[in-house]
């Protein structure tokens, strides 16, 4: 696999805290996401992933600390304003629009880039029509990149999980994000469908050159995918580094299995 | 209309079709999800620059150049481009694992290889150090090879944008490919198409230029085809089908391939490209009904009355309205109706609308199926071929049309069967040898120049056509001499759906036997419908209400037996159902699914021995492998049955 070229710093989470109520979600965690990487983020149940995903991109706001995107400080982000900003996501529960076709969803994930009014819009006339076939272009090009040309006019209930994730990605791919959040993108699937999963995330990584973080429970595919890993348990960083070093730390094979009391 | 004509060479076709035709579409392609074409002219164009991008490369002529992909335009011009060149294309399977893929590239001795995506650049590079020849390997979708060493790799693209570079450069480059072009000549070998090879090895079949064109002119002349035409290019590039009915025809007559958007989508883009020359294999037509009738079974009741009895009226009338017979005023009026209603928009539901002749081959097609997509007006036809003829040995004329029969001898096709029951021809497109393989091409060709196919068949008395029975080395006789065909019987056992499998014995033996296997679907949704109850498959199978059902399916077999005078004292007197369903996982079937008779035989001992002796009765146990690899055995007692012979000249008392 290659390294990114860069070591230039895509986003910095500085001494996050967050809590909800009495529950302490994430207790004073640092990370950094170097451009072009693909960066894991693991841990037991309960370890804090989702809220640290939901903390980057502007959904929760923590109780202290900051972070820097694309060389902006600010402790507070809102979900529009990340995705403006070049975040996009995909959900550990698949949330498409069930009744659309996947290609309406991948479309949808243009829409912040659409740039006529409604009216021109409503009317598909002239500049807007020129610019929906402009879109539908960039969207045709991530379907094909995808391989999901048989269902392209398919309504996204009626395709099984594996594909909905896969339509899923494309969404956030067609907003042509800098930072990628993948939540758990090969849960819930058969291992064809992992091993397909896993090279278009490498594909993206490769093609797009888009920065990626991703949260998953396969160790293997973490393993396999990932440039570095940061492991949380119980809203802690316990250890960050490569794959192979995470591998050995003692923190972490405690966390993982158990400690005998 | 056009054809082969006077031209005796691909790539002279292409010039007088870019010269004739200029402006009609020559290939369309959906690409990005949309349907991109390019005329005669133009891609006249692209394969003469890509023609001398493939020369600058080092393609000499008569060098081989390996094409591993599924059908997209540029992988058709490769061929166009290397025969151009007078280079001889060598398409394999795009599905062939590398074991396969390596014996072709390196038997054929291949230079080049074009190769459609990264899956293949991957696969032929695994194995490029088994293939001393390779040179270079060209690519047509980059994606995904990037970071691959290039010293190898080229761009089909770039290839064809060098060449053009190069044309444009030098006037006398382009005089110079023209020439080669010109050169071309009938007996060049255009192509080697590789057999799938079910008995040993595969053989490289070699085809010449001049016999290719001559045969398709031939069968482009018999369907009429025109420029105006449209095919959709889905079928395997290595396969003879796809060379001949899109590549081959396509060239002489002058009309468009389509090729699909990939290999998940063809049934929309057959929806969408409307084809009007269409060839599938009995599979796909069985699958396209199968998915009509589960959809009709959700359909609303009043729709359903309808479907059901307008395909009442098609099979009454439809056959005969198609070939033009006779047929009662009120019986046309209806089928009208029923057209616009019914018929025309189920075709167009399954991208059949435009269809003007359709073929099917391969294996034998159930006549209840056939017969349905004849009654609907689609002229669905069968056609016997196979690689050594480049293709075409004989087909259903329009008119004469009958689903147990292969048709009469195609266009200046000369048949006969030998002593053994083998089938033997001599076609205008035969093959000139196999390559590198003087043996075989000796032990294929009869001293007088036929081809034997190792298909035994006989000529059908009432009709004139060609019947093919089975393979040649299958076929054995029963003791008193009658010829055995057991794949005949099996496949007549197997057109009713409550007979899954089949497997017949008989050879040197005083009558035919078979073992069943039931279809748990169709016979459970019948034993439900009579209230039948039943707890396993092996309680099913043995049920004597299910004994007397199919005993009614082999009677009926036998009575279609005793009116073919070559068959008639081959008909099943005794059959037994098997208590569990053939697997491959046991070894029974073939990853492909068809029976192994000789082992099945074996594994089966008491129950053949039982059906040969008289008994009403046998004891049985087996060793089955369950789903999960652990290893079982099944015991089970099972009965045997006697079907009484058809105007048999002998009661089954004597021959027992």
């Amino acid at each position: 696999m290659r390294m990114p070229d860069t070591s230039e710093i895509l986003l910095q989470v500085e001494g996050v805290s967050l809590a909800f109520g009495g529950v302490k979600a994430l207790r004073n965690v640092s990370l950094d996401i170097r451009k072009g990487e693909i960066r894991a983020i693991i841990g037991p149940n309960g370890a804090g992933k989702t809220s640290m995903l939901n903390v980057i991109n502007g959904f929760y706001h923590p109780n202290r600390g900051a972070i820097t995107f694309k060389g902006r400080t600010r402790a507070q982000m809102q979900p529009f304003e990340a995705s403006r900003g070049g975040i996009a996501r995909t959900f550990q529960n698949v949330a498409l629009f069930k009744g659309m076709s996947a290609l309406d969803n991948i479309m949808a994930g243009r829409t912040l880039k659409m740039r006529r009014g409604l009216l021109w819009q409503m009317l598909r006339y002239g500049p807007a029509l020129a610019e929906e076939i402009e879109h539908r272009h960039r969207v045709e090009e991530i379907i094909d990149f995808l391989e999901i040309e048989p269902i392209r006019k398919v309504p996204v209930a009626r395709l099984p999980y594996g594909l909905q994730k896969r339509v899923e990605l494309g969404r956030a791919l067609a907003m042509e994000p800098d930072l990628l959040l993948l939540d758990e993108p090969m849960a819930g699937m058969n291992l064809e469908e992992k091993k397909d999963m896993s090279r278009f995330i490498l594909d993206v990584n490769d093609y797009y050159g888009t920065t990626i973080a991703l949260i998953e429970h396969d160790m293997a595919v973490v393993m396999d995918l990932s440039h570095r890993v940061v492991v949380l348990d119980h809203g802690v960083k316990i250890a960050d580094g490569t794959p192979d070093e995470v591998k050995k730390n003692q923190g972490v094979i405690d966390a993982y299995l158990g400690i005998a009391h | 209309m056009a054809d082969g004509g006077s031209f005796d060479t691909f790539p002279k076709l292409l010039l007088r079709n870019a010269a004739k035709f200029g402006n009609h579409p020559a290939f369309r392609h959906k690409d990005l999800g949309i349907w991109q074409t390019w005329t005669w002219t133009e891609v006249a164009g692209i394969v003469r620059a890509y023609a001398a991008g493939l020369q600058r490369i080092g393609l000499q002529p008569s060098e081989t150049i390996a094409i591993v992909g599924s059908n997209r335009p540029k992988l058709y011009w490769t061929m166009m481009a290397a025969q151009a060149l007078r280079a001889i294309p060598v398409p394999v399977y795009s599905d062939a694992v590398a074991d396969e893929l390596t014996y072709v590239l390196a038997h054929a001795d291949v230079k080049l290889v074009a190769a459609q995506d990264q899956e293949q650049v991957d696969k032929v590079l695994s194995v490029s150090d088994r293939v001393p020849h390779l040179r270079k390997i060209v690519y047509d979708e980059p994606r995904g090879l990037r970071d691959y060493d290039h010293s190898r790799l080229i761009a089909i693209h770039d290839v064809i944008e060098d060449g053009r570079a190069a044309l444009a450069g030098n006037a006398a480059f382009g005089e110079q490919i023209d020439e080669i072009i010109r050169q071309g000549e009938g007996s060049d070998i255009s192509i080697i198409l590789y057999t799938s090879g079910t008995t040993g090895a595969s053989k490289g079949v070699m085809l010449s230029a001049r016999r290719c064109i001559d045969a398709v002119t031939d069968t482009v002349r018999f369907d009429r085809l025109t420029q105006n035409d449209v095919a959709l290019a889905y079928l395997p590039l290595a396969w003879v089908g796809d060379h001949y009915l899109n590549y081959a025809q396509g060239l002489a007559a002058g009309f468009c391939m389509a090729c699909p958007e990939s290999g998940e989508t063809v049934e929309q883009d057959l929806r969408e490209i409307g084809p009007t020359f269409y060839f599938a294999p009995p599979r796909v037509f069985e699958n396209m009904l199968t998915r009509v009738m589960i959809r009709m079974e959700d359909a609303a009741p009043i729709k359903r009355r309808m479907f059901d009895y307008f395909l009442g009226i098609a099979r009454r009338h439809g056959e005969s309205i198609l070939t033009g017979k006779p047929v009662p005023v009120s019986g046309r009026l209806l089928y009208a109706l029923g057209r616009s209603i019914l018929y025309e928009p189920l075709k167009n539901v399954l991208g059949l609308s435009r269809v003007r002749v359709a073929y099917t081959a391969g294996e034998a097609i159930g006549p209840d199926l056939f017969a349905f997509y004849r009654s609907i007006g689609l002229n669905l036809k069968q056609l016997y071929g196979q690689t050594e003829a480049f293709l075409y040995v004989t087909c259903q004329p329009d008119g004469e049309i009958y689903s147990d029969t292969v048709g009469p001898a195609a266009p200046n096709v000369d048949i006969r069967i030998a002593e053994s029951g083998e089938v033997q021809f001599r076609s205008p497109g035969m093959f000139v040898r196999y390559f590198k393989d003087q043996a075989r091409t000796a032990e294929t060709l009869t001293p007088d120049g036929y081809v034997k196919t190792g298909d035994a068949g006989f000529f059908d008395e009432k009709t004139g056509h060609l019947k093919i029975i089975d393979r040649a080395k299958d076929v054995g006789r029963l003791a008193d001499g009658t010829i055995f065909a057991p794949k005949y019987l099996e496949n007549k056992l197997k057109f009713f759906p409550s007979i899954k499998e089949a497997v017949a014995f008989g050879d040197s033996r005083e009558f035919v036997c078979a073992i069943l296997n039931i279809d748990l679907t169709a016979v459970g949704s019948w034993a439900e419908r009579n209230n039948i109850a039943y707890g396993s498959y092996q309680e099913l199978a043995g049920h004597p209400l299910v004994y007397d059902l199919v005993a009614k399916s082999v009677a009926e077999v036998n009575r279609s037996l005793a009116e073919e005078k070559v068959m008639a004292g081959a008909q099943i007197r005794r059959f037994l159902i098997l208590h569990k369903e053939l697997d491959a996982d046991d070894g029974e079937l073939t990853r492909t699914q068809k029976v192994r008779r000789g082992f099945i035989a074996e594994r089966y001992a008491p129950l053949v021995a039982a059906l040969y002796d008289g008994s009403h009765e046998a004891d049985i146990s087996t060793e089955v492998t369950f789903e999960d690899g652990r290893k079982g055995v099944i015991a089970a007692r099972v009965k045997i049955r006697d079907v009484p012979a058809i105007g048999a000249t002998e009661p089954l008392g004597r021959a027992a």
